[in-house]
């Protein structure tokens, strides 16, 4: 069978699974939701597949298995979205559609050679460090649960990171790429534009006030590192610095040393002061109120969770109890409805997900393929960990979204773009030599 | 640079991996205590799904029962309280939006089926996979409703509590406290739970006083000390005092009556057993100087003092008894310094108890020195009628010898026949008692206080009845009250 025609049988399997979902959803829920829930269901199917005919033309020898896996993602994602507020479903589900549109988009523009970005590669860097400094001009930026993260254009919200992300790790793969065998000697003056990223990558951790984002920026940059000089030591200094730098922070940063003391004491038996509202309360109530109440929904699901649309969101006078369950938290209420077989099975599909990327790096015969390839992927992974790595206490919490599956635009529209790169990379890695 | 990718990757399968570790961790060995978290609106909503078990009082009568009801296309139990505020205190509620208390938290787990008895969890599995509804099980307490309403009216319009127990088993007849609330209103008219005319401040109707209420127990704690000083065998019920009308403690005079502007009034020569008949301050004062503070802390702690009554309800609804220091309970570490003896000996000092606690000291006396575990719960059934649990009564420990609580018996009747505590006096029954009329620091207002059993010589019923802000004394306002609860009990009528 022609890779092409794996994927499409694939998605085939995703629309009935997606199908199925919003199915037990409509069932679980006939009181508050209609049979329109399953219109959903047909509308991806359709944008599956005009996803799919886009790459048969432009990309015909990538990876089968990358864009059904997205799908499903996209898909559960939604699912559980629409589950828990059918109206966020709506918004979400156009946003989807622009992303299949900028995926197509991407796939269309790059088909012949995307490697004629590698000789932009300073104007996506700069780009990216402009983008990360957006939110923290004043008048653009808004703040988020104490974090500047966003930026907003009239009432509308974007956020640059997720975007910055992805031109970080075309820049890096571009320089280390060119700088790779004299940075494997150890050439002090050529670490020079390096150090100017991590810098920048603690500039923004400071300045948005954020660990999450540095710890992902950070992390791909020390990944891509290693993997272009095969130096380990690089990597051990890299990640000294970022624990004197991130310890520099905790002990300066008020904000920081809050959520640090949220992750390692979050349950207190005597009230704490609560900065927010200025009383005296246990922090369970106060800071650690979101962490505490996403982990009780993980705990509620059990073995084989509740199933999809029988979970408990809110009283039975509609007051919510978990906050935002659609973006931060989609993973611990898709833990509460799909329990513990459900929920592994998801996180099995993001680690085969980030397989078949590495597949692909180490397929790709170019360097800057390479590079691209492994730092999209362990992007993807890392962000993973940092965020689901926070709901279940493994690291402190920060708003990360989780790919492909929260609520959000510039999220759904940058995942789908380094779905995107990846088949593109993948496609030109398996092509015949004479193509 | 394959080498390095193929790293790469099975570090992010490691960073993956670790994810299933920690969600394992959470939905498996975790889960139950993150169930049992009091801040788990999730667990406890969630068990609206549940057809919560009944509560019912010894005779059958329902205090807690459920309504159905669609919300959202699902069905929901709601709790209902049949009696209202008859029982509200001890059985408490069960609420979305206001968490739970009293039995309702405490037995949640019982009620919920979700105990760890195995029939139970056979039965809930089976339920889960037939896809019914999981039906908690039933809880049959030890109050009676007769009982129990004869309290609650006889405290109305006041703030105190009163607790009628079995001294031979410790089983609970009634547990009352006023002012009260109508749990029925919990859940959507919180706020129009109040206590207006209350003569306390705060009335706190949700607060229940017989198990977290904390008082000062005056002369009723000279059983305490009467028990330490016949069972340390320092001093007999003949042993003889001289009585001026006062005790001289630091140099300074300590009168023996409730206002230091009264008469002096001085009895001679009385002896141990006449101070506790005739309440006479000077005499303990004197005991608990020949004592020691240390020997009456003993004793305390062998009666209950200084740890939660081991009753059914939640820990967060009881407190322990002793000496309190700022809000505090206070055990000293060098009582001959720390400590007046004088004024803890006949209850002062900063002595605070709680009903239950003085109910357990009447107790311990009626039951030969053997205090017995206070319990509500008798047995716990489930949807089919079987007995899940049985709750046996249960010796705690033995405080005293028999002989010293057959000296002490004979003195609480004398109290009662020709002394403080006549109005608790039954016609044709042997009553033993001990009255207290505690200083509050306002003159004139006084937590009063009566405990007793009957029939003396072989009780079935022991009270304690705790008012505060009384201008009256224990014998005129606890002791008329004590007297009719035991009344109740002891008549035939009221065994049904």
């Amino acid at each position: 069978m022609s890779l092409r025609n794996r994927e499409l049988l694939n998605l085939v399997v995703v629309g009935a699974l997606t199908a199925l979902g919003f199915a037990s959803v409509y069932i679980a829920r006939q009181a508050v939701v209609s049979t329109a829930s399953l219109s959903y269901a047909a509308l991806f199917l359709a944008l599956y597949l005009v996803a799919h005919l886009v790459a048969r033309y432009a990309v015909p020898y990538a990876d089968p298995y990358l864009l059904p896996m997205a799908a499903l993602l996209t898909a559960v994602g939604l699912t559980e979205i629409y589950r828990i507020h059918p109206r966020d479903a709506f918004r979400q589900g156009i946003w989807v559609i622009i992303a299949v549109g900028v995926f197509a988009g991407t796939l269309l523009a790059l088909r012949r050679d995307y490697r004629r970005l590698e000789s932009y590669k300073y104007i996506f860097g700069l780009t990216a460090i402009g983008l990360l400094v957006l939110p923290a001009l004043p008048g653009l930026g808004t703040t988020v649960n104490g974090a500047r993260l966003w930026i907003h254009f009239g009432s509308l919200q974007f956020q640059p990171g997720e975007i910055a992300k992805l031109c970080l790790i075309v820049f890096l793969a571009g320089y280390l790429r060119e700088k790779r065998e004299v940075l494997a000697q150890g050439r002090l003056k050529d670490f020079g534009p390096l150090l100017v990223i991590w810098g920048g990558a603690m500039l923004v951790l400071v300045e948005t006030n954020d660990l999450g984002s540095a710890f992902l920026y950070y992390g791909i940059f020390l990944a891509m590192l290693y993997v272009a000089t095969g130096r380990l030591l690089y990597t051990g200094i890299g990640i000294a610095l970022f624990l004197a730098g991130s310890y520099f922070v905790y002990t300066k940063v008020a904000h920081v040393h809050e959520r640090v003391t949220i992750w390692l004491h979050p349950w207190t038996d005597h009230k704490v002061y609560c900065a927010q509202t200025g009383q005296m309360l246990l922090r369970q109530d106060c800071g650690s109120y979101q962490l505490v109440k996403s982990l009780y929904s993980v705990g509620n699901g059990g073995w084989l969770g509740t199933g999809f649309g029988r979970g408990t969101f809110e009283t039975a006078q509609g007051h919510q109890l978990i906050p935002d369950l659609n973006t931060d938290f989609i993973y611990s209420a898709l833990a509460q409805e799909l329990g513990l077989i459900g929920i592994s099975a998801l996180l099995l599909l993001f680690m085969v997900f980030a397989l078949r990327g590495m597949r692909i790096a180490l397929l790709a015969d170019d360097g800057f393929s390479k590079l691209a390839a492994a730092g999209l992927t362990f992007g993807f992974a890392l962000q993973t960990f940092i965020i689901v790595g926070g709901i279940l206490r493994v690291l402190p919490l920060t708003g990360i979204t989780l790919p492909f599956v929260s609520y959000g635009g510039s999220s759904v529209v940058a995942n789908f773009v380094l779905l995107a790169g990846l088949l593109l990379i993948s496609n030109r890695a398996n092509a015949p030599r004479d193509a | 640079m394959n080498r390095q990718i193929t790293k790469l990757a099975v570090a992010s399968l490691i960073l993956l991996a670790a994810l299933v570790v920690a969600t394992t961790y959470w939905q498996t060995w975790a889960s139950a205590s993150l169930a049992e978290k009091q801040d788990n609106a999730i667990q406890r909503v969630a068990q609206f799904r549940i057809k919560r078990g009944l509560i019912r009082a010894a005779d059958g009568t329902l205090l807690a029962t459920n309504v159905r009801r669609k919300v959202g296309g699902q069905t929901l139990y709601f709790r209902r309280y049949p009696t209202g505020k008859l029982f509200a205190n001890l059985v408490g509620y069960s609420t979305q939006v206001r968490s739970r208390a009293g039995l309702e938290q405490s037995e949640n787990a019982y009620l919920t089926a979700s105990n760890a008895n195995l029939s139970t969890i056979f039965n809930k599995t089976l339920d889960k996979l037939k896809g019914v509804t999981i039906t908690g099980n039933d809880l049959i307490l030890s109050v009676r409703p007769g009982i129990q309403r004869l309290a609650m009216q006889q405290l109305a319009g006041k703030c105190g509590a009163a607790v009628v127990m079995n001294p031979q088993t410790g089983k609970v007849y009634a547990l009352a406290s006023q002012p009260t609330y109508d749990p029925n209103l919990v859940e959507n008219h919180f706020n129009l739970i109040k206590a207006p005319g209350a003569p306390c401040h705060p009335a706190a109707p949700l607060l229940n006083r017989a198990t977290d209420g904390l008082f000062t127990p005056g002369s009723t704690f000279k059983v305490v000390t009467a028990t330490a000083a016949l069972d340390s065998h320092k001093f007999t019920p003949g042993s003889t005092f001289y009585d001026p009308g006062y005790c001289i403690e630091y140099g300074k005079q300590v009168s023996n009556a409730a206002s230091p502007d009264g008469p002096v009034e001085s009895f001679g020569h009385p002896t141990l057993a006449q101070g506790l008949q005739h309440s006479i301050n000077s005499v303990f004062c004197n005991v608990g100087k020949a004592l020691g503070a240390g020997t009456i802390l003993e004793y305390m702690k062998k009666f209950g003092f200084y740890k939660d009554p081991p009753l059914e309800t939640p820990a967060d609804e009881k407190v322990p008894s002793g000496l309190y220091h700022g809000g505090r309970l206070f055990f000293p570490r060098d009582p001959r310094t720390q400590v007046d003896p004088g004024r803890l000996a006949f209850g002062q000092e900063t002595l605070a108890v709680t009903p239950l606690q003085m109910a357990m000291v009447a107790s311990t006396v009626a039951n030969g020195g053997v205090t017995m575990e206070p319990q509500v719960l008798n047995r716990v059934v489930d949807a089919g009628g079987a007995t899940v649990v049985q709750v046996h009564p249960h010796a705690l420990r033995r405080v005293m010898s028999k002989q010293t609580a057959n000296e002490l018996t004979s003195m609480m009747v004398a109290a009662v026949n020709d002394g403080t505590g006549g109005a608790a006096a039954i016609p044709g029954i042997s009553v033993a008692g001990k009255t207290g009329t505690a200083e509050t620091g306002t003159t004139g207002i006084n937590t009063t206080w009566f405990i007793a059993f009957a029939p003396a010589y072989h009780p079935t019923v022991a009270v304690a009845v705790t008012l505060e802000n009384q201008t009256g004394f224990g014998g005129t306002t606890a002791a008329p009250i004590a007297k009719q609860l035991m009344q109740a009990v002891l008549s035939p009528r009221s065994n049904k």
